[in-house]
């Protein structure tokens, strides 16, 4: 029996979605007795990349590299996924709920006929079903769900699932691609001029709302993001995306993105149960706000009352202080 | 070009959850429904492809109660063509309601089937893609640009930090993503034409689950929130506290 994680990969890169996939897949095997397999597919460099997942408990590692894998190709990488599972012997797989995995999953779940359960944020074995909690309603209910058929097929919530080192025997094997299989062709990834994070990835989050007045101020938000280390991204509040002063890519909540960071600033963000949709489940959660009746305050870990304009020049700067030691 | 476009009933996204005596589902008292937010993108993209090329159809289907005609009239009054209710009391399972939609459009011309990315009440994100390995279409998903010409077409995708571009022949699959489009609102004229317009509704049977809902609770309440102070005066205890308390620098 074997629990199969895949291994997104990024032009050849094996990074976070990775991991935590690698990581609950670890986890399940050990619940069951069984052996952790992961299958990686991407550009020339793919092999050595995913080779590093031994060290967090793969014992096989299934790899397809090429040039034409570069890009994430859905049905190429769709087929592949299924043919080995169609193999045989997998009781449970784990993707990662991103961009990549929130497209193939379903993909996968429907060529095999089996049970998929998305953006899960935790697990249980009874036995030899799958027992997963996943947020509906944007977070305003948690449904219990049930696998009992397997393989059963599982996303999961970025941030929750954490990889621990734990050796696996890590044997390499070739997989099988065939470019033919590509009903659509991804021709071209466009990324951002920045070389920033994006918001549903990062474990800090700085948002950004109507209290900040106007977009000419966000240098505030940024300098905050800065002084946080590279692990921070901005995010912005539906109304500041509405009103253009930031870029759709950075909302958070119900029609925006989904994040769960260790640490989330909510700044001049009313928290319209729309916007705590997309954040309620942050680890650790801060509020600033010149209202102090405003919902955000009703979630916040902790507040502070008082006009941003004199709260972030002081609060960027002590953090700084903080991380650099003092 | 025939286009479908699958359309769910949802509550509105203010919606405050109750979790109903059975422990598994939404006590619908005082719940508002509304078409699924993204499902409007979809329409709405689907009505501008019929007016640039001059021609065709667009027929809109749901998989709901009978009050989810409700929602087909409200696509009819945005503009669509004709609507078809797959009367059935739905599933959490997505790959249940992907067959049953499946199975219906496989039986109707369709050079384009679009969706929302996702529906937000279950939240699955599962239901398009299954559809297009189901028909064995090509399937571009969470799409906020896209072009057609020629029996092609061009999508752009929305990723981390980015976007995809996609290409592909028609028939397609094309899930909707916010920005593709701001959906327009129905107009008394269309109000009235819609209710001429073909509505059929037929029963249909789901297959078995393969996901079993077990239960529904609602999430635990976040310990009470704690005021730091007030004013730049409490930036350093705010500091001290992410620091010593919460660990998180
Ligand atoms: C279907 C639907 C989907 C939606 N999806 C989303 C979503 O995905 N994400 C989302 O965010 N919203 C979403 N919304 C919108 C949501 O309801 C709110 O309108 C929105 O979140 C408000 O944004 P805001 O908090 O920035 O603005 P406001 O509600 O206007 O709040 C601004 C806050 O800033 C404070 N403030 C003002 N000036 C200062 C100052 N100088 N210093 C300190 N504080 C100050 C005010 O006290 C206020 O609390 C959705 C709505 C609907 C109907
Ligand atoms: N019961 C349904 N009837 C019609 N379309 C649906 C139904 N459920 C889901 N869909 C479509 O599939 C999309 C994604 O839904 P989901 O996979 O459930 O998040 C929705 O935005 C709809 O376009």
């Amino acid at each position: 029996m074997t629990v199969l994680a895949y291994a997104e990969t990024r032009g050849g890169a094996v990074g976070k979605p990775a991991r935590e996939a690698t990581g609950a897949a670890r986890a399940m095997a050990e619940a069951w007795g069984a052996e952790t397999h992961v299958v990686a597919l991407g550009g020339p460099g793919t092999a050595d990349a995913a080779r590093g997942l031994a060290s967090l408990g793969a014992d096989r590692i299934h790899v397809a590299e090429g040039e034409g894998l570069a890009l994430y190709q859905p049905d190429v990488v769709a087929a592949a996924v299924s043919r080995l599972i169609g193999e045989g012997g997998f009781r449970a797989v784990v993707f990662p709920a991103t961009a990549q995995g929130k497209d193939l999953a379903p993909r996968v779940a429907a060529r095999l006929g089996c049970g998929l359960a998305t953006e899960i944020v935790s697990w249980s074995a009874d036995g030899e079903a799958l027992v997963v909690r996943r947020p509906m309603y944007a977070g305003k209910a948690i449904a219990t769900l049930r696998l009992a058929a397997a393989p059963a097929l599982v996303t999961i919530r970025a941030n929750v699932f954490a990889a621990e080192e734990r050796p696996g025997a890590g044997e390499l094997v070739m997989l099988a691609a065939a470019d033919e299989d590509a009903r659509i062709r991804v021709t071209e990834l466009e990324i951002g001029d920045r070389a920033q994070l994006d918001v549903a990835e990062a474990t800090i989050v700085v948002s950004g709302g109507r209290g900040m007045q106007d977009p000419e101020h966000w240098h505030l938000l940024e300098d905050l993001v800065k002084a946080l280390g590279e692990d921070a991204a901005l995010g912005a509040s539906r109304a500041v995306v509405d009103a253009g002063w930031r870029p759709h890519g950075e909302q958070v909540g119900q029609t925006g993105k989904t994040v769960s960071p260790n640490l989330y600033f909510a700044v001049g963000i009313s928290g319209a149960i729309q916007h705590l949709a997309g954040m309620r489940t942050a680890k650790v959660i801060v509020a600033i706000n010149r209202d102090a009746e405003a919902p955000i305050f009703g979630v916040a870990d902790y507040g502070i009352v008082g006009d941003v304009f004199e709260i972030l020049p002081p609060l960027t700067q002590a953090i700084r202080t903080a991380r650099a030691g003092g | 070009m025939n286009t479908i476009v699958c359309i769910k009933r949802v509550p509105d996204s203010a919606t405050r959850v109750k979790i109903a005596g059975d422990g598994k589902s939404l006590d619908p008292a005082g719940v508002k429904y509304v078409m699924n937010p993204y499902d409007e993108f979809a329409l709405e993209e689907a009505l501008r492809h019929r007016e640039a090329a001059g021609e065709g159809t667009v027929t809109v289907i749901t998989l709901g109660p009978s009050e989810a005609v409700e929602t087909l009239r409200q696509a009819l009054a945005m503009g669509a063509d004709e609507a078809v209710l797959l009367k059935s009391e739905g599933s959490h399972d997505g790959r249940v309601v992907a067959h049953a939609l499946a199975d219906e459009i496989r039986g109707r011309p369709h050079d384009l089937v679009l969706f929302g990315k996702q529906a937000i009440d279950d939240d699955n994100m599962q239901v398009p893609g299954m559809v297009a390995e189901l028909l064995e279409l090509p399937c571009a998903t969470v799409v906020v640009q896209l072009e057609i010409a020629d029996g092609r077409a061009t999508a752009r995708r929305e990723v981390e930090g980015g976007h995809e571009v996609l290409e592909f022949p028609l028939p397609a699959v094309v899930s909707a993503q916010k920005g593709l489009n701001e959906p327009r609102y129905a107009s008394l004229k269309g109000i009235m034409a819609a209710k001429k317009k073909p509505l059929e509704e037929k029963e249909v049977t789901l297959a078995e689950a393969t996901v079993e809902l077990v239960s529904l609770e609602e999430p635990p309440a976040p310990a009470a929130g704690r005021i730091v102070g007030e004013g730049p005066d409490a930036v350093p205890e705010l500091v001290r506290l992410l620091r010593e308390e919460a660990g998180v620098f």
